[in-house]
C-alpha cells in the first residue's frame, strides 16, 4: 500500500524544491512529488504547517553498546535518535568489545537490525583496540559494511603510524574521522585554558592542543591523499586551518556539535556543571562565533552531536572526575532551528545540506532527496512548536545534557525510515 | 546577627565590609586566645565535621582549635580510611553524614569544586578548607588579618606574590581578596608557574624581575615550592629556582624598610626563602599567619554558624 504525505513544504536544495506539495511513496522510495497525488490504495498523513526535508543523519553517536549497556544500548539510542528527527546515526567504534574487526561490526548492525529505530551506520577503528600501534582489518570491516574509521576518544600520537593509516585506508573510499587531542600538550585538562581554568583552578586544555593535532593530520592528508573527516571542530583557528586545506584543493571536511555553537567556557559556573565537562572543552565566545561563520560560509561540513550518554551516578561526582561528553540527539535540531535558523543565521537550505545532504556524501552513504526514486528517509518538523528540554522527556537513558531547561523552538514531529514512520506526531512508534 | 553568608566557599563572594567584618571579630578573640583557660561556650551544641579528603596537617589542626576553642563538638572524617577509598561516591559520603545531623562541614578536597557540591547536597554551612587548584578562602583570611595586624590598614599596599602560582589554591582565593581590599597585587613567576590569565584572578601585573619589583612591594608573600616534584618539574633544579625567584638574605637590599614577608606554609629553607629571612624579627610574619589562623576560623565559624555571642566577655 502506498503512503502519501500531504501538504508539508518540502524543502530539499539538492533538487531546487521549497514548495508546499504531496509525496508519495511506495515499497520505501518516493514514487512521486506533486499536487493532489493519489493511488489505488493507499494511507495519507496530513503535515500542514510541518517542514519535510531529506532524512537527517548524525555521523557522530555513541551508542554504548556492547559493553556500557547502563550508559545507553541500541534500542535507547536509535529512539533517541528517532525522538530528535533523525533517520541514521553512525555508531562510534568505542564500546566493549571494540569494533576493530568484522565481527564487531556484524554485531552492532544485528542489533540495530533488531531493535533499532533508525539506521545505524557503523565505523570501525583505525587501530587495533584504539591502541594507536597496529592497523584495524580495515578491509575485512569495509566488507561488512563499515562505512569510517576513527579511533574517537583519542588522537592517534604516533605521526608515522596515523601516516600509515591513511596511506592503507585511502584503498577503501573511506573517510579516515581523527579525534584531533595532543596528549602530552593536554595532560589531564579539564576546561578550555584560559579564562574556564584560571577561574575554576582546574587543569587547562588549551586550544592548540587540538589545533597542532589538526595541522598535523592536515599535512598527512596532502601526504597521503586520504579523504580526512575532522571531528568535533572547536576553535576558529582550527577552522582556519580547515579553509585553508580545502582552498589547497584537499579532501579534508570537518563537523561541529550544537554545543560549541551555543555554549561557551563561560556557562561553566561556580557550581562545576559536569554536563558542561566535553571533550574537546567548551571553548571562547569568539571561537562560537568563529563556527557559526563557518557554518554559514560552507567551512564546516557538518552537524553532529557526538551523542555521548553517562550514567547518572558517573556525572554526579567532583568534575574532575566525572566522564566527558553530553547527549545531544534530542536536542540537536531544534538548537540549530532556534540559534540559526530562527535568527536568520542560516536558511533551511543550509541546514539540510549540514544535517542530511553532506553527512550521507562524507559516509558515502547513498544519496537521499525528494524526488522519484529516492529512498524515503524524511524528516518533519513543525517549526513553530515551542518546548523546553526536560530530563524526563528524553527517551536516551542517559540524562546528560547541557541544555536542560533551555527554552527552544521547532521540533521534529514525524520521521519516516524507507518509507515506514518510525515517530508520528512527536511520539515514536512501536 | 546579620552576617549575610551561609557558606565560605568563594572569597569573591565576600565584600569589602563582610571581610572587615571577620577580621574585626578575629580581633575579638584574641582575648580568649590569651587567656589561661582557652573556651567559650559559642557553639557548644553545634557539630562540626571536617571532612579532610587530602593529607593537611596545618590547616585541619587550625580549623579543630578553632571549633574546641568555641565549644563544638568535632568529627575528623577522612584521611586513608575514607569511604570514598571503598568507592563510595562523594554524594553518599555527604547524605550520609547529614544523617548525623551535622551543622557544618568544613571540607578539603583535591577536586576543584568540591565544596560547593556538598552545600548543595547537604544543606549544610560548609567552610572551604581548600579544594584543588581553586581557592583557599581561611588561608587567604588569615593572611589579610596578619598584614591588616602589621600595616594597620590595606590602603595603598603593593602585594608581590612569588612562586608557584598557577598551583596555588591560596592565590585563587587571596589575590581576588586583596583586590577586594584595594590592594595591587604583582605575581612573580617565570611562564611555567603561571595560571593561564592571571588577569581573572585579579593580578595587576606579572614580572620576572624579583629584584627589579621589590623595592615597591609592602609585602612579600613567598609561595612553597613543591620540592617532592622532579620529572616534569617546571623550573629546573631548586638551585636555579632559589637563585631567580628565592627570598635571600641578599635581597634584603632590594626590599623596603617595613616591608613585610609572608608564606603559608610550611617553608622550605633554602628554597623560596634563607633562614635569614624566614626568621626575620621584624620582616618574617610567619608565625603571626598560624596564629591569625585560629582567630580567623573562630571568627568565620561564629559568624556563619551564628553562635550565641562570641564569649569574649564572659
Amino acid at each position: 500500500m502506498a503512503l502519501i504525505l500531504r501538504n508539508a513544504r518540502l524543502i530539499d536544495p539538492q533538487v531546487g524544491l521549497d514548495e508546499v506539495a504531496d509525496l508519495l511513496i511506495r515499497d520505501g522510495r518516493i514514487v512521486e512529488v506533486g499536487h493532489d497525488l493519489t493511488a489505488k490504495t493507499y494511507v495519507e498523513r496530513d503535515l500542514s504547517g510541518k517542514i519535510l526535508v531529506p532524512g537527517l543523519v548524525d555521523i557522530h553517536v555513541h551508542l554504548r553498546e556492547h559493553g556500557f549497556e547502563l550508559k545507553e544500548d541500541i534500542a535507547s539510542g536509535t529512539r533517541s535518535a528517532a525522538h530528535g528527527g533523525f533517520t541514521a546515526v553512525c555508531a562510534m567504534p568505542n564500546t566493549t568489545p571494540i569494533t576493530d574487526n568484522a565481527l564487531a561490526v556484524e554485531y552492532v548492525k544485528a542489533r540495530a537490525a533488531e531493535v533499532g529505530k533508525c539506521r545505524v551506520l557503523v565505523s570501525g577503528a583505525c587501530t587495533k583496540g584504539l591502541g594507536g600501534e597496529t592497523l584495524a582489518e580495515m578491509g575485512d570491516m569495509v566488507a561488512h559494511g563499515c562505512c569510517a574509521f576513527t579511533d574517537d576518544g583519542r588522537g592517534i600520537k604516533d605521526t608515522g603510524m596515523m601516516r600509515r593509516v591513511l596511506d592503507y585506508a585511502a584503498q577503501f573510499d573511506r573517510v579516515v574521522m581523527p579525534h584531533c587531542q595532543d596528549d602530552e600538550l593536554v595532560g589531564k585538562g579539564q576546561v578550555n585554558e584560559g579564562v574556564a581554568s584560571t577561574r575554576l583552578g582546574l587543569e587547562g586544555w588549551p586550544a592548540e592542543g587540538e589545533e597542532l593535532e589538526i595541522m598535523r593530520d592536515i599535512a598527512l592528508c596532502r601526504l597521503t591523499g586520504c579523504p580526512l573527516h575532522i571531528q568535533h571542530l572547536t576553535t576558529k583557528r582550527a577552522l582556519d586551518l580547515v579553509r585553508a586545506a580545502k582552498a589547497e584543493g584537499l579532501p579534508v571536511t570537518c563537523e561541529v556539535t550544537p554545543h560549541h555553537l551555543v555554549l561557551t567556557e563561560d556557562h561553566i559556573g561556580d557550581d562545576y556543571p559536569t554536563s558542561l565537562k566535553v571533550n574537546p572543552p567548551l571553548r571562547t565566545a569568539e571561537d562560537a562565533a568563529g563556527l557559526i561563520e563557518g557554518v554559514v560560509d560552507g567551512s564546516v561540513d557538518v552537524i553532529v552531536t557526538d551523542h555521548a550518554p553517562h550514567a547518572e551516578w558517573e556525572k554526579d561526582r567532583e568534575f574532575e572526575l566525572a566522564p566527558f561528553g553530553m547527549i545531544g540527539l534530542e536536542t540537536s535540531l531544534s538548537l540549530i532551528l532556534t540559534y540559526l535558523v530562527d535568527k536568520g543565521i542560516i536558511d533551511y537550505n543550509r541546514m539540510v545540506e549540514l544535517m542530511a545532504i553532506r553527512p550521507r556524501e562524507i559516509l558515502r552513504q547513498e544519496r537521499v532527496a525528494l524526488e522519484a526514486g529516492s529512498v524515503a528517509d524524511l524528516t518533519v518538523f513543525d517549526p513553530n512548536i515551542e518546548w523546553t528540554v526536560q530530563a524526563s522527556d528524553f527517551l536516551s537513558k542517559a540524562k546528560n545534557s547541557g541544555f536542560i531547561g533551555y527554552e527552544l523552538k521547532g521540533r521534529a514531529t514525524d520521521v519516516y525510515v524507507g518509507g515506514y514512520a518510525t515517530m508520528e506526531n512527536g511520539v515514536v512508534v512501536e | 546577627m546579620g552576617f549575610p553568608h551561609k557558606h565560605l566557599i568563594d572569597i569573591r563572594e565576600y565584600s569589602r565590609e563582610d571581610i572587615m567584618t571577620i577580621l574585626e571579630t578575629a580581633k575579638t578573640f584574641k582575648q580568649i586566645n590569651e587567656r589561661r583557660i582557652k573556651k567559650v561556650p559559642t557553639l557548644k551544641g553545634f557539630t562540626v565535621v571536617n571532612m579532610f579528603n587530602e593529607p593537611s596537617t596545618r590547616t585541619r589542626s587550625s580549623f579543630e582549635i578553632a571549633e574546641k576553642r568555641l565549644s563544638a563538638d568535632t568529627l575528623n572524617f577522612g584521611g586513608s580510611g575514607t569511604s570514598t577509598v571503598k568507592g563510595e561516591s562523594l554524594t553518599d559520603t555527604v547524605k550520609t553524614l547529614c544523617s548525623y545531623k551535622v551543622d557544618c562541614i568544613v571540607v578539603r578536597d583535591k577536586h576543584a569544586g568540591v565544596p560547593r557540591k556538598i552545600a548543595d547536597i547537604s544543606g549544610v554551612h560548609v567552610i572551604d578548607a581548600g579544594d584543588g587548584k581553586h581557592q583557599h578562602p581561611t588561608q587567604a583570611l588569615l593572611d589579610l588579618y596578619t598584614i591588616w595586624e602589621a600595616k594597620g590598614s590595606f590602603e595603598g599596599l603593593h602585594v608581590g606574590i612569588v612562586g608557584d602560582i598557577g598551583h596555588s589554591r591560596v592565590c585563587g582565593s587571596l589575590i581576588p581578596a586583596l583586590k577586594t581590599m584595594g590592594c595591587k597585587v604583582t605575581l612573580v613567576a617565570p611562564q611555567t608557574l603561571l595560571p593561564a590569565r592571571p588577569d581573572v584572578l585579579g593580578a595587576d601585573g606579572v614580572t620576572t624581575d624579583f629584584n627589579g619589583i621589590l623595592p615597591e612591594l609592602d609585602v612579600v608573600y613567598m609561595l612553597r615550592i613543591q620540592r617532592e616534584r622532579f620529572e616534569g618539574a617546571p623550573y629546573p633544579s631548586l638551585r636555579e629556582y632559589n637563585m631567580l625567584y628565592g627570598l635571600t638574605q641578599d635581597r634584603e637590599q632590594y626590599m623596603k624598610p617595613d616591608a613585610v614577608i609572608c608564606h603559608p606554609g610550611p617553608i622550605n629553607r633554602g628554597v623560596e626563602l634563607d633562614s635569614y629571612m624566614a626568621d626575620h624579627p621584624t620582616r618574617s610574619l610567619i608565625l603571626d599567619q598560624v596564629y591569625a589562623g585560629v582567630l580567623v576560623r573562630m571568627a568565620v565559624l561564629y559568624l556563619l554558624l551564628g553562635g550565641s555571642d562570641n564569649g569574649a566577655d564572659s
